[in-house]
């Protein structure tokens, strides 16, 4: 048979990115072409080249916010990863506990995120939340519409409550792929319930906690809706991280440096991801001497 | 080095066993002398993995004791035991070097790092893994995964016995060969007493001194490769063992002659006196039966249905009056065309009372 050679195949490939590029491109180069002009008004706009983001990079608003962010984000993982794999280790294998504790666990998944907001502004309320005004019976000042220390907590716990059953669920997936011959033989060989976390449940977890890391990271990163509702980002900017200060920005008509920090902050994101991707996958292979 | 008995175990995963039913392994009563290398045969779910799970300690039974040398080992933890244990698929560290998972058994022991460190060379030395030992054993092929099971069992000094369960699943054809051989010289080497768990009849013969037949939770015969061939205890050691099975055939008994739907064969008279009551059935391996193009006494007709080659003989299917016969030919000797006898030889024709042979 003759071959027959043209590219043609590349057609078939057309409807998806007609949609990627309405869903995706467009819109992004928009972004792209905002970050690089002066928008005056309507056709009214000036070429500025790179100066939206020399602005941005030497806004100490921009630094304040992003140390927060590179803080907040951190503990975050410090926090629910550890804390998921260990209620993920403690769990049930089988049987109605396992199915009920899955059903629990992934309760705070379903519930939607302004819902979220308002359960906690009630919660949490000095006077009259169940948690306010028990730990201002303690004798504990307690308020985190006034001080940013009791903010911080606060958006924390609800991060935490809300995210750390993904990381459960996922770690739990992970160490129940784990085949019965591992634990036998770690039995023989006289591991120790530490060796065989380590050696065994821990690399094996290595897919999905690498999953859990970023899905983790890029959504705290990235976190809005728990500081709006709770705060708007105060008290006065203490929980006003990347994203608050982006939508600030951007509803101030400053469209320009907005969207030059939209790139940055996107580069940031792409930025750490890969190097978590990077360390998560290097580390306890290759060859030792 | 031990001796190893199980005596009277029974064990059911169910927590309330009732009925014989409810046990995956029923009263085996059993002695592995030290320094035996035995092959435990049977098919899927029969109790074969069940009772090496025992002897290692993994699962505790329901019944019985477990002995090393005459120590009871019944309620003692794996890690307890000398025994080390090679499974099915390799199980390594992965984030471990050969060298560490090697080392993991003595290491846990707290044993001193000299000391680990000569006998991880001692052993990688054996399994020819002394190559790989700083590489990471995630990255190695199955063969070579395996001998680092093998091994993590092999450098503990105190080991008195391995059990495999069915370790060369995973491997290739031509390397499974040479593993065997490998666990042979390592069973003459070290003295160990080896059991190995398997449903290739091929594997258990070439590498055990003795096999052990398992079905449906029960020791049926442990004896040599050949005894099992020629004098198989139970119907199903006869079909089991040998390609293609015993014959087997359903008959009466009538004097020293057994009765067949198809015709009557004489059978060795000792053994026919000795038979009793019960429901009876004539076996004879493919190899022993005759064919011939006349009749004759102790001869059944049959037509020749087809014939396949397997080099140095060819296995005949004949179509006799009771059922289908599969007869052993030598090559080069004729087989008659369509119709013909088969000629059962009284002293390699076995009878079984109620599916157990009649000795």
């Amino acid at each position: 048979m003759e071959k027959w050679e043209n590219n043609r195949a590349w057609f078939l490939i057309l409807p998806v990115f007609v949609i990627v590029a309405f869903s995706a491109i467009v819109p992004l180069m928009t972004v792209v072409n905002y970050s690089v002009q002066d928008i005056l008004g309507p056709g009214q706009r000036i070429f500025v080249g790179a100066e939206w983001f020399r602005d941005m990079l030497t806004n100490s608003r921009l630094h304040d916010a992003l140390v927060k962010q590179l803080i907040f984000s951190g503990l975050v993982l410090l926090i629910e990863i550890p804390l998921g794999i260990g209620i993920a280790l403690t769990m049930p294998a089988k049987g109605w506990t396992a199915s009920a504790c899955l059903v629990l666990l992934a309760l705070p998944l379903l519930i939607p995120w302004n819902v979220i907001g308002t359960i906690w502004i009630i919660f949490t309320r000095p006077d009259i939340g169940l948690l306010g005004a028990s730990i201002n019976n303690l004798g504990l000042a307690f308020d985190h519409t006034a001080n940013p220390f009791d903010a911080w907590v606060t958006v924390m716990l609800m991060e935490v409550w809300h995210w750390t059953p993904l990381v459960v669920l996922l770690a739990y997936a992970g160490l129940r792929s784990i085949p019965d011959a591992y634990y036998q033989a770690a039995k023989i060989d006289g591991a120790s319930r530490w060796a065989v976390f380590r050696y065994i449940q821990l690399p094996k977890m290595r897919g999905v906690l690498t999953i859990a890391v970023l899905l983790r990271f890029m959504d705290s990163f990235l976190i809005y809706a728990e500081p709006f509702v709770l705060t708007g980002g105060g008290p006065g900017n203490a929980t006003t991280f990347l994203s608050i200060y982006l939508v600030k920005l951007s509803t101030a008509m400053d469209l320009g440096p907005a969207a030059a920090f939209s790139i940055i902050y996107f580069l940031i994101v792409l930025l750490f991801c890969w190097l978590f991707y990077q360390a998560l996958q290097a580390v306890g292979t290759g060859d030792k001497s | 080095m031990a001796k190893i008995e199980l005596e009277n175990i029974a064990h059911s995963y169910r927590p309330n066993p009732t009925s014989d039913e409810d046990y995956a392994l029923k009263k085996v009563q059993t002695v592995w002398e030290d320094g035996g290398a035995y092959a435990l045969l049977g098919s899927s779910g029969c109790g074969k993995t069940t009772m090496l799970n025992i002897i290692s300690g993994l699962l505790t039974p329901s019944q019985g004791r477990v002995l090393f040398d005459g120590r009871d080992v019944t309620t003692l933890p794996p890690e307890k035991r000398n025994i080390a244990q090679v499974f099915q698929f390799p199980v390594l560290y992965d984030t471990m070097t050969v060298f560490d998972n090697l080392a993991f058994p003595l290491r846990n022991r707290k044993v001193e790092e000299g000391e680990v460190r000569s006998r991880v060379h001692e052993v990688a030395d054996i399994l020819d893994l002394t190559p790989y030992l700083s590489k990471r054993a995630s990255g190695l092929a199955a063969d070579a995964k395996q001998k680092i099971s093998l091994g993590r069992g092999l450098v503990r000094k105190d080991v008195a016995a391995i059990l495999f369960d069915e370790p060369l699943t995973v491997i290739d054809p031509h390397l499974k060969w040479q593993l065997r051989r490998k666990l042979k010289e390592i069973h003459q080497q070290f003295g160990l007493t080896l059991i190995y768990v398997t449903h290739d009849q091929t594997e258990a013969m070439t590498f055990a001194d003795k096999i052990v037949i398992m079905y449906d939770g029960a020791l049926l015969q442990i004896g040599s490769p050949d005894e099992l061939f020629e004098a198989p205890a139970h119907t199903f050691v006869g079909y089991f063992i040998g390609s293609p099975g015993m014959n087997l055939l359903p008959c009466t008994l009538d004097g020293n002659r057994a009765v067949l739907d198809c015709g009557s064969i004489p059978l060795d008279p000792n053994v026919a006196a000795r038979a009793g009551r019960g429901e009876f059935q004539i076996g004879i391996r493919p190899l022993y039966l005759e064919l011939a193009d006349a009749p004759r006494d102790g001869a059944v007709p049959g037509r020749v249905v087809s014939r396949e080659f397997e080099g140095s003989s060819s296995i005949v299917t004949v179509e006799s009056g009771c059922s289908k016969l599969k007869i052993r030919v030598p090559e080069g000797r004729a087989v008659p065309g369509d119709s013909c006898w088969v000629v059962f030889p009284p002293a390699r024709t076995k009878l079984f009372r109620d599916r157990f042979l009649v000795k």
